[in-house]
């Protein structure tokens, strides 16, 4: 057994062996975890919306004093001024489609419901998020009509914003949850017991949720302008003029009529690009704050083998020349230090693996963390490994120079 | 000096000596420290701007009782809704059974600037329509004026309460009190100015609130709100299967919604029992009365319970105080291996103090007082990452999160005292490792 003589020598330095073994324990137990956090997130803001998110804008602005109820008046009034907008919006130079738009993806406000295959909504039932507009919706956000059509210019609707349109588009998921032998285009679901007909499929549309979930890509869209006392509008610049047609946008609705409020964050004009930073900015905050501590524990630990292999080195100084007198190469003193490095490593590797899971299993029950995959963890160890070797290095370098002269010497 | 100063002084200076004889370990022990306090301080300053108490005082005093209303089934989660429908809340507030109690929903209305010039565009205004008990119930500091009275409840009179910064901007920081603005087109006459007031999180809006930077800037009798349909501008949660009125207001009202928060104030432990009986005694009722087909099912939580129950405190904090932590441990066992491979290295001189008598109480004293002073180096490069860490949170968190993470003198020095004592943990089995140093043998061995 090569081996022997190393763990005998460990045997002599208990205590010391065992800190460095729980070190590394420690360190991957925090940095697999970590680094799970890390990919979820990173996983979660490369997810598509299924939106042509380039050039796009959104806006969303009060009305000062809108008219509350249901009367016909104020959703008159309220529609007014909406399509007057919507008008403004398409005259632009820069701008090549509008469309009215509750919501958009990543913005988190949404409103939701089942769709169910019978009136009186029993049996299967699908939760989607509704996403209200008009016959321009599905062109300006860039969506992917994989069945069916467009609606029709005389099929969109206005007033409050409810669901059960006599027609509505939805998105692939919901056709097949409901349909799952891909028939859907054309049958009829209810929505609060009103009847829709499917007209369209498009191949895929996030829901305006941010957080995962089942129904993440269950959306369906209404052909109703909502007429209340917030508007939204979605809007495609022509390539490349985004900022321009921003500017041009807010000019020219302030221009039409200045009585209108745009409370930031919430409401404004807003590229695409801001709303997924900013939908995004915890999930990325997060990521960044984990790398930092996987980063600063990784030095800490490697700067640590370096010091106390440095000092195992030091204390051996003695037999290190004696056994380079007995005929020990250079190869084999360090081959020794890295070996004897492996060994604790490998221990700590072990601890840590278990360490690991059990911290995940933690954060599972307080902190509803998903089930950590073994790859990280396998990833995390094999890091340890390799960083353990490189730390090792440079002290059992120094120790393959120390001469065979100091065997003669007394300590 | 005393004998016990001059000998501290002397360990002091042998601790010098010594931390200077290998410098690249000291910088290692220190800087090993520092990033463990500073990533476990700069997490914890996180944590303690979002998980503090916003009003210590009387937190305790300050409950929000929910009904089941909905029945079993019919809600989200297994608990009844953590807010109230219309109905209901009126009930509550004409019954009248706490000291002080309010029934509260956020409205988003718009100031118009009296001096309706060309560039005078209206202001949107984030507040609260509330009830006259409000403001006394959580102590709002007044400016200018107080709170309206409890006959202005009654009788819809349109009175407003505005923030500072309001008043600032459109009365130019003078005493409004008395005054007329234009809110959404209705005359509200001033009758209090609040000093600076914003709780965080927002405890009294709907499920806890939320962060936010700026305070709320005007407050509206809840009644006068409700009859010219202001419209609720926050959250409101439907039973399963019911249509949601969103911002139709009638609707809202009409419906078994849930959207008004509401607080009463309950100051001892007698009438918390009493409300409790008297929460169950209503829901009775409304179970004989046909409209619940299942028994009473209500909570009547205090501030801090709520804010829990409805984990106002994003999850993200508590994990990466948790990891932060963790971070901290793995520095100290770091620095327990390199003070042991220090001071063991010393083992000659030890023995030779040893053997000229220093007792093992004194080889104590030496070694903790140098543990000492790395953890106070660590400390003080601690103070610098730590500053760093949280004037760079920005990068990481929301505004209206990152604004509550501050450094203040009770977070410098718990930095500092943090990593002192835990050089002083780390260095303990280090230093007895090094007072069970054998003199003789050691000296013979060398």
């Amino acid at each position: 057994m090569r081996a022997h003589p190393i763990v005998a020598a460990l045997r002599r330095h208990k205590v010391a062996v065992l800190l460095i073994v729980l070190q590394i324990a420690l360190t991957l137990a925090i940095v697999a975890n970590a680094l799970f956090i890390i990919g979820q997130r990173v996983e979660r803001m490369a997810r598509p919306t299924g939106i042509d998110e380039r050039d796009l804008i959104r806006i969303l602005q009060q009305w000062p004093v809108a008219p509350t109820g249901n009367d016909a008046a104020a959703i008159e009034q309220l529609d007014a001024l909406q399509r007057a907008d919507l008008a403004t919006l398409r005259s632009l130079p820069d701008v090549q489609n509008v469309a009215a738009s509750t919501s958009i993806p990543l913005l988190y406000g949404y409103t939701a419901g089942a769709i169910t295959l019978d009136a009186n909504q029993k049996g299967l039932s699908v939760h989607a998020a509704y996403y209200y507009g008009d016959q321009y919706l599905r062109a300006t956000l860039g969506l992917h009509l994989i069945a069916g059509r467009d609606f029709d210019a005389s099929e969109i609707r206005h007033g409050r914003a409810e669901p059960g349109s006599p027609v509505i588009i939805v998105s692939q998921p919901v056709a097949d949850a409901l349909f799952p032998i891909g028939n859907a285009l054309g049958k009829t679901v209810y929505q609060d017991g009103k009847p829709s007909t499917i007209v369209g499929i498009v191949e895929r549309l996030q829901t305006p949720r941010r957080s995962d979930s089942s129904w993440a890509y269950n959306s369906v869209l209404e052909p109703l302008r909502a007429d209340d006392a917030y508007a939204g509008y979605v809007v495609r610049a022509r390539p490349g003029r985004e900022r321009a047609a921003m500017r041009e946008a807010r000019t020219a609705l302030f221009a039409v009529n200045p009585l209108r409020l745009m409370p930031e964050p919430s409401a404004g004009l807003h590229a695409f690009s801001e709303i997924r930073a900013r939908a995004y900015r915890p999930d990325r905050g997060m990521a960044l704050l984990m790398t930092v501590v996987c980063t600063i524990l990784l030095c800490v630990t490697a700067a640590g083998i370096v010091g106390l292999t440095s000092f195992w080195v030091g204390q051996r100084y003695r037999q290190i020349g004696v056994r380079r007198a007995l005929g020990a190469r250079r190869l084999d003193i360090l081959l020794y230090f890295q070996l004897e490095n492996l060994l604790i490593a490998g221990g700590g590797v072990v601890g840590g693996t278990l360490l690991a899971f059990g911290l995940n299993a933690w954060l599972m029950t307080h902190y509803e963390m998903a089930r950590l995959p073994l790859i990280y963890v396998a990833t995390g160890a094999l890091a340890m490994l390799a960083l353990g070797q490189a730390a090792v290095l440079a002290p059992a370098r120094r120790a393959s120079h120390v001469s065979p002269v100091v065997a003669t010497r007394s300590a | 000096m005393s004998l016990g100063e001059w000998m501290f002084g002397y360990y002091l200076e042998l601790a010098a000596r010594s931390l200077r004889r290998s410098p690249g370990l000291t910088a290692l022990m220190m800087v090993s420290i520092s990033f463990g306090v500073a990533a476990s301080m700069t997490t914890y300053s996180v944590f303690r701007g979002l998980s503090g108490d916003p009003i210590p005082w009387k937190s305790s005093t300050l409950f929000m009782p929910q009904i089941d209303i909905w029945g079993p089934g019919n809600g989200f989660i297994d608990e009844p809704p953590d807010a109230l429908d219309y109905a209901d809340a009126m009930i509550l507030m004409r019954q009248h059974r706490a000291a002080r109690q309010s029934a509260i929903y956020p409205i988003g209305p718009s100031l118009f600037p009296a001096n309706s010039g060309r560039n005078r565009s209206p202001i949107p205004l984030d507040g609260y329509a509330v009830s006259s008990e409000f403001f006394p119930m959580l102590d709002v500091p007044f400016h200018y004026g107080s709170g309206w009275r409890a006959d202005d409840d009654a009788s819809q009179t349109p009175v407003a309460v505005i923030s500072e910064k309001l008043n600032q901007q459109v009365f130019a920081g003078g005493n409004s009190v008395g005054k007329v603005i234009d809110i959404d087109h209705r005359d509200y006459r001033i009758v209090g100015v609040m000093t600076d007031w914003n709780p965080q999180p927002r405890f009294f809006d709907v499920q806890g609130g939320y962060y936010s930077v700026d305070g709320p800037a005007v407050f509206l009798p809840f009644q006068t709100s409700v009859a010219v349909h202001m419209i609720n501008t926050g959250w409101d949660g439907c039973r399963k299967g019911a249509s949601d009125p969103q911002s139709n207001f009638v609707a809202l009202l009409n419906s078994d919604c849930v959207w008004i928060a509401y607080m009463a104030e309950l100051d001892d432990a007698a009438a918390v029992h009493s409300y409790r009986q008297y929460l169950d005694a209503y829901a009775s009722d409304q179970q004989r009365a046909g409209r619940f087909h299942w028994p009473p099912n209500n909570r009547l939580r205090d501030v801090p319970a709520f804010l829990d129950h409805e984990q106002v405190v994003p999850r993200d904090t508590k994990v990466s105080l948790l990891v932060a932590q963790g971070l901290l441990i793995v520095c100290l066992v770091n620095t327990v291996g390199l003070l042991l491979a220090k001071f063991l290295r010393r083992s000659g001189e030890i023995a030779v103090r040893r053997a000229l008598g220093a007792s093992r109480a004194a080889i104590y004293a030496q070694f903790l007082t140098e543990a000492a002073v790395i953890g106070l180096g660590g400390g003080l490069l601690g103070l610098i990452f730590t500053a760093i860490g949280v004037l760079s949170i920005d990068q990481i968190l929301p505004p209206s999160l990152a604004a509550l993470a501050r450094i203040d003198p009770s977070l410098l020095s718990l930095t500092l005292l943090m990593a002192i004592a835990a050089t002083l943990l780390a260095g303990l089995y280090p230093t007895y490792r090094a007072s069970r140093v054998q003199p003789a043998w050691q000296l013979k061995a060398s």
